[in-house]
């Protein structure tokens, strides 16, 4: 900018000195433009916060805190029973969250777990294992199992897998929370399998080169040097998918059954925060309880998603930070 | 010492092939659900199934109307998104520095693509629909046209799910413009409006088609932020309107109706139909079309991306 001012007080008529005032006006209006849409990815964050916020914290005019973790119910003799339940439509409306979260736990750990062992067993081949021109072809495969819609998953699960496992393990429920971990791992492999293969990528082939000179074998390499250098990647792809697992809703809605138990059994059919969200939002009427407390499960979902991301992406920053060598 | 080597070589042979079969265990297991679902489907799959509009109670017919649908909101959705995506882009490749603001905005973009998907429809309804959808109701005075769930509002919230991935895909594709061309460009006393359109812009074009396909597969496939924002289990006429200007009409998409989708409609099929047991045969085809649409979709965005890649590996 300074550049183009010494080349305008050196211009010599009143004509060029108009026309370099308009360019430059015109460059910062067209900047100004670029910078309002470059702001937009924060703003809609900022926005999903807020309207999320301003629908669901009305819920806290009606029901209590305390009521999303329990209520105390007296029955018809008098004594008084604590109990967590999620009956949002009786007459007594019942909102306790504590089903819910169960619900959504016990099918992202399991889910979290089968995709952590296999997605990175997966990454491993892929980074390690597979030959350069094999790789070339499996790793656009991955992205495309990645790009499988959700429904579809959720849809094989429901007819293929949840009548399979009905046969071979005999649950109590027939959709139950390990038939929707099942489904989800789909959904949570490619993405640390990914992941993974990135993170083990970027270590630089001077380690590698250095544990074959010291007469170590590949798998000694692997497990000894590359996986604990890769280490903050490869759990920060396992926190990703985690994330991911806890806030995925057609496959829960469609395999985990529904019914709010209140179980350890993964055998049983649980119902998550998402599937809640899904089932209830269409039939709710607007501005009652029930449909402020959905939104107030929105706060709880996006809160947690909120900062398991931003917890895995500090740790992939600081990698990068590290992995220049 | 010779037999301790070999019995280490021996675990690690055993580690090596226990990843080796995890992978092609992955692979087989998740060939055989396609190919189940591509073997039941095609038992259905004809034109008369994708034009067709479902008939005796959802029981019989086609997709007709749910495919038309998902073409429209997708439509909108591109229309919405990729202009911001890419200004975004151009801002935070061409203009702006690397300061704390700017890292903001970038976790920002990560952060919403990790966004779980209900909460974007949790998002459209608050915001879209009952803020901006009643407000412009009130100042319009159209009565209650917008403020209710639509084909336009569920394209608007579709189209900030998919923005991180038109963002960063355009940001990768400005990234790999040499930084060379835009010095050639200001060399010969080009400002930098005209850089980034003249020079950078035109190179970084297939990324940012790139981008633009794989936010049209993400959008075709995702069910759940449109459950309540539109999306309908059935209806009986396709969410179109004569546009007139004059005499002259023109059938439009009318973006203030509701909306079959297809990926809805196969949860619907799958979960809420009469007889699923009937209907199984066009639950197959359904999901047969609407995986074949994603992987098109998503193998043309990989080929060009690899195509782009090499092109620019040459400059």
């Amino acid at each position: 900018m300074e550049d183009q001012d010494f080349f305008s007080k050196s211009a010599q008529s009143k004509y060029a000195k108009k026309i370099k005032k308009f360019t430059r006006v015109k460059e910062s209006a067209i900047k100004f433009f670029f910078a309002v849409n470059g702001t937009m990815a924060l703003i809609f964050i900022i926005l999903i916060f807020v309207f999320l916020f301003k629908e669901g914290f009305r819920a806290l005019d009606h029901i209590g805190l305390l009521d999303f973790l329990y209520l105390d119910r007296a029955d018809a003799s008098g004594t008084i029973e604590r109990v967590s339940q999620w009956y949002p439509t009786s007459e007594e409306p019942r909102y306790s969250l504590v089903p819910l979260i169960l619900g959504t736990l016990l099918t992202a750990i399991p889910a979290t777990i089968i995709s952590a062992i296999l997605g990175i067993g997966a990454g491993i081949y892929l980074s390690e294992v597979a030959n350069p021109k094999l790789k070339e072809f499996l790793k656009p495969m991955i992205e495309l199992f990645a790009g499988i819609p959700t429904v579809v998953l959720g849809f094989i699960m429901l007819v293929v897998g949840a009548s399979f496992f009905n046969d071979l393990l005999n649950p109590a429920n027939r959709l139950n929370a390990f038939v929707a971990s099942i489904g989800l791992s789909f959904v949570i492999i490619p993405i640390i399998a990914s992941l993974t293969e990135d993170a083990l990528h970027s270590i630089p082939n001077e380690l590698r080169m250095a544990s074959y000179g010291l007469g170590a074998t590949k798998w000694q390499t692997v497990s000894k040097v590359i996986l604990p250098a890769a280490f903050s990647g490869v759990s920060a792809s396992i926190i990703l998918g985690f994330g991911r697992a806890i806030g995925e809703t057609m496959i829960v809605l469609m395999c985990a059954g529904n019914a709010a138990n209140i179980t350890s059994n993964i055998f049983l059919s649980v119902r998550t925060m998402t599937a809640t969200i899904a089932a209830e939002m269409g039939e709710v009427s607007q501005g009652s309880d029930h449909y402020f407390a959905l939104f107030f499960i929105g706060i709880v979902l996006f809160t947690i998603t909120f900062f398991l991301n931003l917890f895995a992406e500090i740790i992939i920053n600081k990698m990068r930070k590290k992995n220049t060598f | 010492m010779e037999i301790k080597k070999r019995k280490k070589d021996l675990t690690g042979f055993l580690a090596l092939t226990t990843v080796r079969a995890m992978f092609f265990f992955l692979v087989i297991v998740l060939l055989l659900l396609l190919g189940k679902i591509f073997i039941e489907g095609m038992g259905v799959l004809s034109l008369e199934f994708l034009i067709d509009e479902p008939r005796n109670n959802m029981s019989e017919g086609g997709i007709g109307p749910a495919i038309f649908g998902t073409i429209a909101v997708t439509l909108l959705m591109v229309v919405f998104t990729v202009p911001l995506g890419v200004c975004s882009a151009i801002y935070l490749n061409e203009y702006a520095k690397d300061t704390f603001f700017t890292r903001i905005i970038r976790t920002s973009i990560n952060n919403l693509a990790g966004v779980p998907s209900i909460v974007f429809g949790l998002f459209g309804l608050g915001f879209f629909i009952l803020f901006i959808g009643k407000n412009l109701d009130d100042v319009l005075e159209t009565g209650l046209l917008f403020g209710q769930p639509a084909l336009l509002w569920a394209s608007a919230t579709l189209a900030v799910l998919v923005l991180p991935i038109v963002i960063v895909s355009t940001l990768e594709a400005l990234n790999s413009v040499p930084k060379s061309h835009r010095e050639a460009s200001y060399g010969l006393g080009a400002t930098k409006w005209q850089t980034v359109r003249e020079v950078v812009l035109p190179q970084a074009r297939p990324g940012i088609l790139t981008g633009t396909i794989l936010a049209i597969s993400r959008g075709a496939g995702e069910t759940a932020p449109i459950l309540f924002l539109g999306a309908a289990f059935f209806l009986p006429s396709l969410p179109i309107a004569d546009l007139c200007i004059g005499n002259y009409c023109i059938p439009m998409i009318n973006p203030t109706e509701q909306f079959m989708y297809l990926a809805y409609h196969i949860f619907i099929m799958a979960t809420q139909s009469s007889n699923p047991t009937k209907t199984m045969p066009l639950q197959y085809g359904s999901t047969l079309v609407l995986i074949v649409l994603t992987f098109l979709l998503n193998i043309t965005a990989i080929i060009f991306r690899y195509r782009f890649r090499k092109t620019l590996g040459r400059l």
